[in-house]
């Protein structure tokens, strides 16, 4: 049957591949995408609807809540207030681009699991994202430091979150 | 199947069964009594070797993996970790090796009826872990009774003389059986004829030990996947926008522009079911736009051109029903309901030699989850299959159920890791939205309904503002001798098939401080009317009525020069335990305990000549215990919280870690909502739109840590996810008034604090 198919072809036909379409190339956790829909969609709906990525989650219509956080060229910056657009060809790390190829946690969320920094779950990954960018200009960062971490959590895991980010600049992360 | 196979009977209705699962493994399970009595063939999810069809609550593989399920869906409280402890424990089981999954609904068909699985399945309500304490050791018991018979049959010895270990049946010679090496004997052995002995205290390994949540990881990591996360491959995305009235109505619509969106598919308008309780049907009128992707359907409905036309609740607003409750106070009116009254008040008021008398307002609040509403649902034919960000599933079942008409197996709900919930997701007006869209004729693809946070803001079934009386009788010896608190509120339960005479039960607790210990006190509430929706909220009805009293005690112990620790051990007196009218009993030294230990952490006895203000307050209920102290200090005009300390006492603690996390979230989201928080509704539409206008607290706002102590002790073990709300504001409340001789009786505090500065 499928020898007679193949002989059903026609023959002549030959493959043109298809022109390289226009869009906008991203850079998301090492891998190179092409996003060729609306240039106005926020990054957010690109990560999650398009990519499925879906640790980075929806915190209101301008990131509120800090759900939405990202690391846009390192700086935690809010995924639904940035269009794909102006994301083009920066580099840009979400929740699920934090871990080693190897599975080996970032400190920061290794030192979110040692203090239990966690209610619902929900916003943790905003938490972690604005953590690591703070750790990535304060090495030991102060209170005052921590207080200006733009997230909010119903939950109450505010001073977990204190405890681990001191945790990681302790160097302590994943340590009894 | 041997009688004795059949199972234990739990209760009435339940039967606990082994059973055997594919290759060798030994699966215990809960089945309704209906379907045990009928012999009929055990469903294939029930034996299943998928982590997702599993139906039963303990798992053990050939290769000594356990796997445990939980029925109730974890909004954060923890339950996906310290019920399967609960279970592991009884069972012996190797931690390490243990595996947990979310049941989802648990529900057969019973002739039509719905027949539940897996009994009560309910979340964030503080009664999961006395639930499973009462039930699910039994599961775990079981398993272990078997193992141990499959051993003591290997080895030829009677099975008292074998012990269990972490995962291992261990002889008195020393030999070892891994529990993966016996599962396949085990799962052919009887059931025992009644529960084995559970295991006592000094025998356990993990309840009392502190462990991290089980999703730890996978929630780090971006992993877990909520309902908001999920999809199937075909699914169209609806967004929504509700009337500003719940009783309005739509006058005109054009959606011209709207289909123009690329990627746009459908605009459909919703409206309440009429008839339906509160919570069961969509609160307003709705329009959706059904797209292809989120953002399509966002940029749709910004395109809407709608016309809302306003219902008789327009001219409602919340400064009214303020005045109102006020001019009743004032008044002589009769209560709706008198819900206490020992002794004769009026009698000792004869007597007085102080009186007292002071009212708190408390504004509405609204639910603010951090995962907004949203449901993903598929209806076919004969099937229905959701996913639900739900605390209750069976009410999600109920509610599918009369939409679609459904039997009780045709209908499928996965609870996957919920993101918040305080009692917002019992209500589940978002789920017949979604179930509506998706059994319409023209959508032959499954939804998922997204609201945006405006929609969650402006759309909550609301907690109720309320205006408290308070009045005290001191005698001559002060003594207080009477007590009487008259409150004013709209009920969360009308509408909900709740009768009149109950409608009081959502808003003041019969039991409450002082109850008990005033020898003439009486409570009456008062009720008010309001379109406004309301529903079940966190720690209801004790954090607006322990605001009020541990305020009003400060107080008391103010005017009569007192340490207000003292006044409150003179009124709690010696440690006993009165009877509470709801059942169960008030034990003074429990409460008294807490209040002693918060009062030692914040070196309480420095409270007078602090340069900061100490503030204390107690509170309790569900039969648990709770103390705050607060310190607070002033600085540029700033209120700086310095330092919170928290003791409570539950019982008997699962997972102290999973406490301690409790008691400090809960602590947090009270301050948050007592300095910031306030719904307001003018011309009947509430005026908080976005995070902006309902600011839960930031990170610079609240202490750095909440110091945290928990009481161990022996007793069947309360619930916690929200036992430390209510004291956490009056103890803020009271230590700002040490700081500035500024007495907050109105919150929000923040705010209030500034107009009286």
């Amino acid at each position: 049957m499928a020898l007679a198919q193949a002989q059903a072809l026609p023959a002549t036909e030959t493959i043109v591949p298809d022109k390289i379409r226009d869009g906008i190339d991203l850079q998301i956790n090492g891998e190179h995408y092409r996003h060729t829909g609306d240039p106005q969609m926020p990054l957010l709906w690109y990560l999650r609807d398009v990519l499925r990525l879906t640790g980075t989650k929806y915190g209101g219509e301008h990131g509120e809540n800090g759900a939405d956080l990202i690391l846009l060229k390192g700086k935690a910056t809010s995924a639904i207030s940035v269009t794909v657009a102006k994301a083009a060809n920066t580099e840009i790390v979400t929740i699920e681009g934090l871990a080693a190829n190897d599975g080996t946690l970032h400190p920061v969320q290794q030192a979110f699991i040692d203090e239990d920094a966690i209610g619902c779950g929900y916003c943790t990954p905003g938490w972690i994202i604005a953590s690591v960018d703070l750790l990535k200009r304060k090495k030991q960062p102060s209170d005052d430091d921590i207080d200006t971490l733009p997230n909010v959590c119903r939950c109450g895991c505010q001073t977990r979150v204190r405890r681990a980010i001191k945790r990681v600049a302790a160097g302590k992360a994943g340590q009894p | 199947m041997s009688d004795a196979n059949r199972g234990i009977r739990l209760s009435r209705r339940r039967f606990l069964q082994v059973l055997a699962g594919t290759a060798g493994a030994l699966v215990i399970g809960i089945r309704a009594a209906e379907a045990a009595d009928t012999d009929a063939p055990l469903p294939p999810s029930l034996l299943g070797d998928t982590f997702y069809g599993i139906g039963a609550y303990v798992r053990i593989d050939t290769d000594g993996n356990v796997l445990i399920g939980v029925r109730d869906p974890d909004t954060g409280t923890g339950v996906a970790t310290s019920l399967p402890r609960i279970i592991a424990d009884e069972l012996d089981a190797d931690w390490n090796r243990v595996s947990v999954v979310s049941l989802g609904l648990g529900v057969t068909d019973n002739n039509g009826q719905p027949s539940w699985i897996y009994g009560r399945q309910l979340g964030g309500t503080g009664g999961s872990i006395s639930a499973a304490w009462a039930d699910l050791r039994q599961a775990g018991a079981v398993a272990r009774w078997l193992l141990l018979q499959a051993a003591a049959r290997r080895l030829g010895v009677p099975a008292d003389r074998l012990r269990c270990e972490s995962g291992t049946v261990i002889a008195l010679d020393g030999r070892r059986f891994t529990y993966g090496s016996l599962v396949e004997d085990a799962s052919k052995i009887d059931m025992p004829t009644s529960v084995p002995p559970l295991k006592t205290a000094e025998r356990y390994q993990l309840i009392g030990n502190p462990a991290g949540d089980v999703d730890a990881r996978e929630i780090v990591t971006g992993q877990t996947r909520f309902a908001i996360d999920q999809q199937y491959g075909d699914t169209l995305t609806a967004v929504v926008v509700h009337c500003p009235w719940p009783d309005g109505t739509l006058d005109g619509i054009d959606f011209t522009d709207t289909l123009a969106v690329k990627g746009v598919r459908k605009v459909l308008q919703l409206s309440p079911e009429v008839g339906q309780q509160a919570g069961t049907t969509l609160s307003a009128t709705a329009v959706v736009v059904l797209a292809e992707d989120t953002w399509s359907a966002l940029k749709g409905r910004q395109k809407l051109k709608l016309k809302w036309k306003a219902g008789a609740s327009n001219s409602e607003s919340s400064d009214a029903l303020e005045q109102q409750a006020n001019a009743l106070l004032a008044g002589k009116t009769d209560p709706t309901t008198r819900v206490r009254n020992d002794g004769d008040y009026d009698a000792a008021s004869k007597k007085a030699a102080r009186r007292l008398e002071a009212t708190y307002f408390q504004p509405w609040l609204a639910h603010a989850t951090a995962e907004p509403m949203n449901c993903l649902v598929r209806v076919e034919k004969n099937k229905a299959t959701l996913v639900v960000p739900t605390q209750a599933p069976q009410k999600a079942w109920a509610v599918v159920h009369r939409i679609t008409g459904l039997s009780p197996d045709q209908i499928e709900i996965g609870v996957p890791r919920v993101g918040g919930g305080y009692g917002r997701r019992l209500d589940h007006d978002y789920l017949a939205e979604a179930v509506m869209l998706a059994s319409n004729k023209d959508i032959d693809t499954s939804v998922r309904l997204i609201w945006t946070h405006d929609q969650d803001l402006a759309h909550d079934y609301y907690r109720s503002g309320s205006v408290h009386q308070l009045s005290v009788i001191i005698d001559r010896k002060r003594q207080i001798t009477g007590w009487y608190q008259r409150m004013v509120s709209a009920s969360a339960l009308v509408n909900r098939g709740v009768p009149d005479s109950r409608l009081w039960t959502s808003e003041v607790d019969v039991d409450q401080l002082p109850a008990a210990l005033v020898p003439n006190y009486r409570s009456d509430w008062y009720a008010q009317t309001s379109a406004i929706p309301r529903g079940p909220a966190r720690s209801m009805p004790h954090l607006s009525n322990a605001f009020a009293v541990e305020s009003f005690i400060d107080e008391i112990a103010h005017s009569m020069k007192e340490d207000p620790l003292d006044t409150h051990l003179r009124l709690l007196g010696d440690a006993r335990e009165l009877p509470l009218s709801g059942g169960g009993t008030f034990d003074t030294g429990r409460l008294i305990n807490v209040l002693k230990l918060v009062a030692d952490r914040i070196e309480w006895k420095n409270w007078l000549h602090s340069v900061n203000g100490l503030g204390i307050a107690c509170w309790h209920f569900n039969g648990a215990y709770v103390a705050h102290a607060v310190e607070v200090a002033t600085k540029d005009q700033k209120l700086i919280v310095q330092r919170v300390v928290c003791a409570v006492d539950v019982g008997r603690i699962i997972n102290p870690m999973g406490l301690e996390g409790q008691v400090a979230g809960a602590t947090l989201d009270a301050l948050s909502t007592a300095l910031n928080l306030s719904i307001t509704f003018k011309d009947g539409q509430i005026q908080q739109h976005s995070a902006k206008d309902y600011p839960l607290a930031s990170m610079a706002q609240l202490p750095d840590a909440v110091e945290v102590i928990t009481v161990p002790g022996d007793r069947d073990p309360a619930g916690a996810s929200f036992l430390a709300m209510p004291t956490a504001a009056p103890a803020l409340a009271n230590a700002v008034f040490r700081a500035t001789a500024v007495r907050i009786r109105r919150l929000p505090l923040t705010r209030e604090l500034s107009r009286l500065s």
